[in-house]
């Protein structure tokens, strides 16, 4: 006798397999799904308020009609500055971790403080802000102050990224370039870096897409309820995209008349993110191809 | 007069033991080709020598290991000197994300080289050394990804020459490379031989035979047996040597 139906097994198999795969084909699609509706949720409410005016003019008449320049220039501001900020301190910290710190306690330690950093909310590191570079450095309400703080928010973020690409470096470069009498320091710059760059530089620019559409630490320390005029220094308020989607949805001085407005500003903001990802991946199959890994 | 010299060598990853009390003499302008099965510790071994297994955290050594006489693992000893006097192949071709020429400059300038002329020249006549000039003289601007496997892996081997070492250890050269390359790679090494003290690791037995004058088997940490090439494949004096190198075991 037979200890297994042979064609039996191969049915259950064939039909398990079937399962799983519908499972997640379903699953997947679901993803795909929700980031269109959502989307074309916001395409088809903003898209009838977004013209040329609507991005290069002030706020009108209670912020219900005009346009809504100086929150893009706003937000564009405050991701440059943030990202002054966060690049060379975050890109620095993840070398020294990453290529000169030892294995051990001091290494752990960092490290689970930078994870620390990551897991705290935003509105946090908005409270902090406030504490610390409006009120104690004084430094007032203003596009540093701002910029500081969301900068501190995308520093674990920046950390890891960098982190993770140098990892992915094979460590026999290293050892090639310090066996032919090379310093750490001239290793990492010249074989390193080079190496690693096309992924930090990725990772980097998608953080601009988390910066840019932050609004709770920018709350305290620089966004600006209604200001119709550009930032001139960085010791400015500003007003910012996300803060002004807010505003005009919750607060505004009406709600009902300055939807559409909301939409048209939701979509800006989004199409921004969309630049970041796309310059991301432009850039990433430009340097790779520098670089020529394989 | 010995160019590589370990004395009582004992190394450790943390707490456990890679090296056990190690002895071995290498003469100069020899090819040495360590063998034994992976975990016996002979690549450990190999990378005492240029003090790249200090890259590791959580090592300890203990004992002597002498290059020209002198103790490089003594207090004081400058690495970047040592690393300069010995040079390293590693097991995949590894070359820089560089030029085919900035490649082989690469050890020159990062020692502080700034001469173009005798950089042009020495890059020239080290990959003429490595029989690659042909191959690659047209395109020494172009990126070295461009070289197939065992034409970078050639590169890497400039690479390590064009800073004159008077030790080049190679970490399984060829185990990446398809046969005809392995054969160039393995000619090389016999051509270089002349100006340079050459120690091998190997998982090949055939190119054990083929390239070395002698060879050391290792087995658990410790050096089962250093002898001539021909002795220890045919006349070894330990059995365990012999079930290696026969096929027994491993």
């Amino acid at each position: 006798m037979e200890l297994v139906d042979e064609n039996k097994l191969a049915k259950n198999k064939k039909r398990n397999q079937a399962i799983a795969f519908w499972i997640f084909r379903i699953l997947s699609y679901a993803v795909v799904a929700i980031l269109f509706v959502i989307l074309s949720f916001i395409i088809i409410k903003g898209f009838s308020v977004i013209s040329w005016d609507f991005i290069t003019k002030m706020p009108e008449e209670g912020m219900t009609k005009g346009g809504i320049f100086p929150a893009i220039i706003g937000t564009l501001c405050l991701v440059g500055g943030s990202m002054l900020f966060a690049f060379p301190v975050g890109v620095f910290a993840a070398i020294y971790m990453n290529e000169y710190v030892k294995a051990g306690i001091i290494k752990k330690i960092i490290k689970q403080m930078t994870n620390n950093l990551a897991g705290i909310p935003s509105i946090v590191f908005g409270l902090f802000g406030m504490s610390l570079f409006v009120n104690k450095l004084g430094f007032g309400d203003s596009l540093l102050a701002g910029s500081l703080t969301l900068g501190l928010l995308a520093l674990p973020v920046v950390i890891r990224i960098t982190e993770e690409a140098l990892k992915s470096v094979d460590n026999t470069f290293r050892q090639a370039s310090l066996g032919l009498g090379a310093s750490k320091w001239e290793t990492t710059r010249r074989v390193v870096l080079p190496i690693a760059f096309p992924n930090i530089i990725t990772g980097l620019i998608l953080s601009i897409g988390r910066v840019s559409g932050e609004t709770a630490p920018i709350l305290f320390t620089v966004a600006a309820y209604f200001l119709p005029k550009l930032p001139t220094s960085i010791f400015d308020q500003a007003m910012a995209l996300p803060y002004h989607l807010y505003v005009i949805s919750t607060s505004g001085t009406n709600i009902e008349e300055s939807r559409p407005i909301a939409y048209g500003t939701a979509l800006v903001l989004i199409f921004i993110v969309l630049i970041a990802n796309l310059l991301a991946n432009g850039l990433r199959k430009y340097f790779g191809k520098k670089v020529k890994m394989n | 007069m010995y160019n590589i010299e370990s004395k009582n060598v004992d190394f450790f990853y943390g707490a456990s033991q890679a090296l056990k009390n190690i002895n071995i003499a290498i003469k100069p302008n020899t090819v040495t080709a360590l063998i034994g099965p992976s975990g016996c510790g002979k690549s450990t071994y190999l990378r005492l020598f240029n003090r790249m297994n200090d890259l590791i955290d959580n090592t300890k050594i203990s004992g002597q290991v002498l290059i020209d006489g002198e103790d490089i693992y003594a207090k004081g000893v400058n690495v970047d000197s040592l690393r300069k006097k010995v040079g390293m192949v590693f097991q995949k071709p590894n070359p820089f994300p560089k030029t085919i020429f900035e490649n082989v400059a690469y050890g020159l300038r990062v020692n502080g080289i700034t001469d173009k002329k005798f950089i042009e020249e020495r890059v020239e006549t080290t990959i003429k050394q490595v029989v690659l000039w042909d191959e690659v003289k047209d395109k020494l601007k172009k990126s070295a990804f461009e070289l197939s496997g065992g034409q970078q892996q050639r590169l890497c081997i400039a690479r390590a020459l064009a800073i004159q070492p008077s030790v080049v250890l190679m970490d399984e050269p060829t185990s990446a490379l398809d046969p005809i390359s392995t054969a160039k790679v393995e000619e090389l090494i016999y051509e270089l031989k002349t100006k340079y003290t050459i120690v091998i690791v190997t998982h090949n037995m055939q190119q054990a035979g083929r390239v070395s004058d002698t060879t050391a088997f290792f087995y658990m940490g410790e050096l089962i047996e250093h002898d001539t090439t021909k002795t220890i494949f045919t006349n070894p004096k330990i059995e365990r040597t012999q079930n290696y190198i026969t096929g027994r075991f491993g």
